[in-house]
C-alpha cells in the first residue's frame, strides 16, 4: 500500500472543491433546520437550481459570470418561494414532504429529453465555465502544494469555492446572533408563542427558507464549476441526505459545524476509499473486488452516522443542550 | 374590591354592557363538528379591571381565548379591542395592537435563555428585520433599552438569577411566571392569562397573585381563566361564567358565586365544598 498517496489524497479532500460546495448546502441546512427548526429534504433542488441557473443563462443567454451567478440564485429563490408560500403556514412536517417531493421531480425534469434544449437531458450541460476561469490570475501551469500538485483552475475554483463559505459562514454568525436569529430560534421552539408576542412568524420562515436555499444553490454552482460539468444524476436524493450527513456530523445549529463536517465526511471517504483499495491490491480483501469498494465505504459511513447519533448526537461542534437531532 | 357601579352599565346580567369596555364581542360561535364550542351573544371586558373568566372544563374558555387572539377562526362573529375591529387579524398583529396572551400549556422557548425569551417579548426592535440586522449600529440602542427593561421585569418576578440558564432549566412554575413576564415586555394594553395558576408551586403563587394585581396599578386590564376558586374570589373584580360555550352568569365575585346558575352549571354538587387549592390564609396575606 502506499501511504503517501493515501495521506495525499485523504488531505487534499480538506481543502478540496465538493468538501467546499458540500459545506455550503449544509450551510443553507443549518439555517433551515438548526436556526429555524425547518426541515429541508431537497437542499438538492436548490443546488441542482443554481447549477442549472448558471449554465442555463451563460449557454443559452450568453450571460457573463457575474449574470449568471445573479441567475442561480434568483431561480433558487423563487424556487424557495413557490414551496414556502402553500408549506410554511403549516407544520413543519408538510415541508419535508414538499420538499422531498419537488426535489424528486425536479431531479426527473432535469433529466428529460422533453426539456433537452434548456437542460441537456440526460447528456447535461458542459463548457459553461468560460468566463469563471478568464478571472483567474494564477498562470497556467502545476503547482506543487506540498501534499497535492494542482492545475491553475484547480487552484482557483478552490479559491473562490472557501472564499464563498467563508463569506457564508460570517454572514451567518452575524445574522444568528442578531435579534433577527433570535427570533428564528424562537420559532424552532415554538412557534405559536412567537407569534403571541407579535412576530410574523410566516414571514421569518420564508426569509430562512429564501437564504437557506440560496445558499444551498451557491454550492450547487461551485460543485458544477469545477468540471464545467452539470448533469441532472449529481442531483438525487443521495445529494440531499448525504448534505445532511455533514449537517449532522458538525452540529445543526452550528456555523462551523457544517464547515467541518463536510472536511470530516469527505476525508473519511477518501480514506476508506483508498485504504480499502490498497488492501483489496494486495490481497487482504478477497472477498471484495475493487469495483465494490464504492459501495462499501459509503455503508461505512451509515456506520459513522449510527455511533455518531448514539454517542454523541450533538455533532462536533453542537451544544448538546440546544441542539440534538431530536430538533 | 371595585365598586360594581363603576363597572357595568345598568343592570347586571349576562353579557352586560360596561362602563369603559376595552373589549366588545359580538355572537361568536366557534363549532368543532356539530359541537358548538363558543356561542357568545355579547360580551364586554371592563378597561382597567382584573377579569375572571370560569367555567368547567369544555365550557370554551380557551376556545374563546384562541378566537379573541386570531388564533382560531370564527364560524361568526365580530369583536372590537379599543374600538378596532378585530376580527380576522392575524396573530402576530393583534399582539402588536396591544392584546398579549399566555397559554394555558406554557410556551416558555425552552431553548433560549431567560434574558433572551425576555427580549423576544418586545415590540419594534430594528435588529429583527432581517437587512437591519446585519447592521449592528441600527438597533444596538434599541436592544440595550430592551435588555434593560428585561431586566427590571426579571427582577420584579424573581428571575434575574436566572438570567442566563435556558428555559429550559427552569421549574413549572417559574416557566408561567416567565412567559407572564415576557408577555409584558410589550407592555400590552389587555394582557389574557390562561390559568397562569395551573401547576404552580405553592410557594410561588403569592408572588403570581401580587403580579396581577400589580398589572391593575400599571393600568394594564387583565382578563384570565382560572380554576382556583379562592385566587377567583380574592383577585378579581368581575367574573364572567361561561358553560357550554354560553355566558351563562357574569358580575362581581360574590354575586356570582351565590348566583344558582353558575352553582348550577359549574359548582354543581359541589357548592359546598372547598374548590381553591391555594389556601385561604395566602391570599388573604395579599390584601
Amino acid at each position: 500500500m502506499d501511504f503517501a498517496q493515501i495521506f495525499s489524497l485523504t488531505a487534499g479532500e480538506l481543502f478540496g472543491v465538493f468538501t467546499a460546495a458540500y459545506a455550503l448546502c449544509a450551510l443553507g441546512l443549518a439555517m433551515h433546520f438548526g436556526y429555524t427548526g425547518l426541515l429541508n429534504f431537497g437542499q438538492a433542488a436548490f443546488a441542482a437550481l443554481g447549477a442549472y441557473g448558471y449554465a442555463f443563462a451563460t449557454l443559452n443567454l450568453h450571460w457573463n459570470m457575474w449574470g449568471s451567478f445573479a441567475f442561480g440564485i434568483i431561480c433558487s429563490a423563487v424556487f424557495a418561494l413557490i414551496m414556502g408560500i402553500p408549506t410554511l403556514r403549516l407544520r413543519a412536517d408538510y415541508l419535508a414532504i414538499v420538499t422531498i417531493a419537488a426535489a424528486q421531480a425536479l431531479y426527473y425534469a432535469f433529466g428529460t429529453s422533453q426539456f433537452a434544449w434548456a437542460t441537456g437531458g440526460s447528456n447535461g450541460l458542459s463548457q459553461f465555465g468560460t468566463d469563471f476561469y478568464s478571472y483567474n490570475p494564477i498562470p497556467e501551469g502545476r503547482y506543487d502544494l506540498g501534499i497535492v500538485t494542482l492545475s491553475e483552475k484547480e487552484i482557483w475554483v478552490r479559491i473562490v469555492a472557501w472564499g464563498l463559505v467563508a463569506i457564508v459562514a460570517v454572514l451567518l454568525v452575524v445574522l444568528t446572533r442578531s435579534p433577527w436569529g433570535r427570533t428564528l430560534k424562537g420559532i424552532r421552539e415554538d412557534e405559536d408563542a412567537v407569534r403571541s408576542l407579535g412576530k410574523n412568524v410566516f414571514v421569518y420562515k420564508m426569509q430562512s427558507l429564501v437564504l437557506g436555499g440560496v445558499i444551498g444553490s451557491l454550492g450547487g454552482m461551485i460543485f458544477v464549476l469545477s468540471s464545467q460539468t452539470n448533469q441532472a444524476s449529481t442531483w438525487v436524493s443521495n445529494f440531499t441526505f448525504m448534505t445532511w450527513t455533514v449537517l449532522l456530523l458538525g452540529g445543526a445549529a452550528t456555523i462551523l459545524g457544517p464547515i467541518v463536517g463536510s472536511a470530516v465526511f469527505f476525508m473519511f471517504l477518501m480514506l476508506t476509499q483508498t485504504v480499502l483499495e490498497g488492501l483489496v491490491n494486495i490481497g487482504a480483501l478477497p472477498f471484495l473486488s475493487i469495483a465494490q469498494v464504492g459501495q462499501i465505504r459509503y455503508l461505512l459511513v451509515g456506520l459513522f452516522l449510527m455511533l455518531l447519533v448514539i454517542f454523541r448526537p450533538q455533532g462536533f461542534f453542537g451544544n448538546k443542550k440546544e441542539m440534538q437531532f431530536n430538533g | 374590591m371595585a365598586n360594581t357601579s363603576d363597572i357595568a352599565k345598568g343592570a347586571i346580567e349576562p353579557g352586560c354592557a360596561k362602563v369603559d369596555p376595552i373589549l366588545i364581542a359580538d355572537n361568536v360561535t366557534r363549532s368543532f363538528g356539530g359541537n358548538k364550542a363558543v356561542d357568545v351573544a355579547h360580551l364586554e371586558i371592563p378597561r382597567g379591571k382584573i377579569t375572571a373568566l370560569i367555567g368547567p372544563n369544555g365550557a370554551g374558555k380557551t376556545t374563546l381565548f384562541n378566537l379573541l387572539t386570531g388564533f382560531d377562526k370564527p364560524n361568526t362573529g365580530t369583536w372590537t379591542f379599543e374600538g378596532k375591529q378585530l376580527a380576522g387579524i392575524a396573530p402576530h398583529r393583534v399582539a402588536r395592537w396591544g392584546m398579549v396572551r399566555t397559554f394555558q400549556l406554557t410556551k416558555a422557548l425552552s431553548l433560549l435563555t431567560v434574558i433572551d425569551n425576555m427580549r423576544l417579548g418586545a415590540q419594534d426592535n430594528p435588529g429583527e428585520s432581517f437587512f437591519k440586522s446585519f447592521v449592528r449600529p441600527l438597533w444596538a440602542k434599541k436592544e440595550q433599552e430592551i435588555t434593560e427593561r428585561a431586566d427590571v421585569l426579571l427582577k420584579r418576578f424573581k428571575l434575574d438569577a436566572k438570567r442566563e440558564d435556558y428555559a429550559a432549566a427552569l421549574s413549572g412554575g417559574q416557566r408561567k411566571l416567565l412567559e407572564m413576564a415576557r408577555a409584558l415586555m410589550s407592555d400590552p394594553k389587555l394582557v389574557m392569562l390562561d390559568e397562569p395558576m395551573a401547576g404552580v408551586n405553592p410557594a410561588l403563587t403569592q408572588s403570581l397573585l401580587d403580579h396581577i394585581k400589580g398589572l391593575k396599578e400599571t393600568g394594564t386590564t387583565v382578563l384570565f381563566v382560572e380554576h382556583d376558586m379562592h385566587m377567583v374570589r380574592h383577585i378579581s373584580d368581575w367574573v364572567v361564567v361561561m358553560a357550554e360555550g354560553k355566558i351563562v352568569a357574569e358580575g362581581p365575585p360574590d354575586v356570582v358565586m351565590k348566583n344558582p346558575a353558575v352553582i348550577d352549571a359549574y359548582l354543581g354538587a359541589h357548592a359546598n365544598d372547598d374548590l381553591g387549592t391555594v389556601s385561604i390564609d395566602t391570599v388573604k396575606e395579599g390584601n
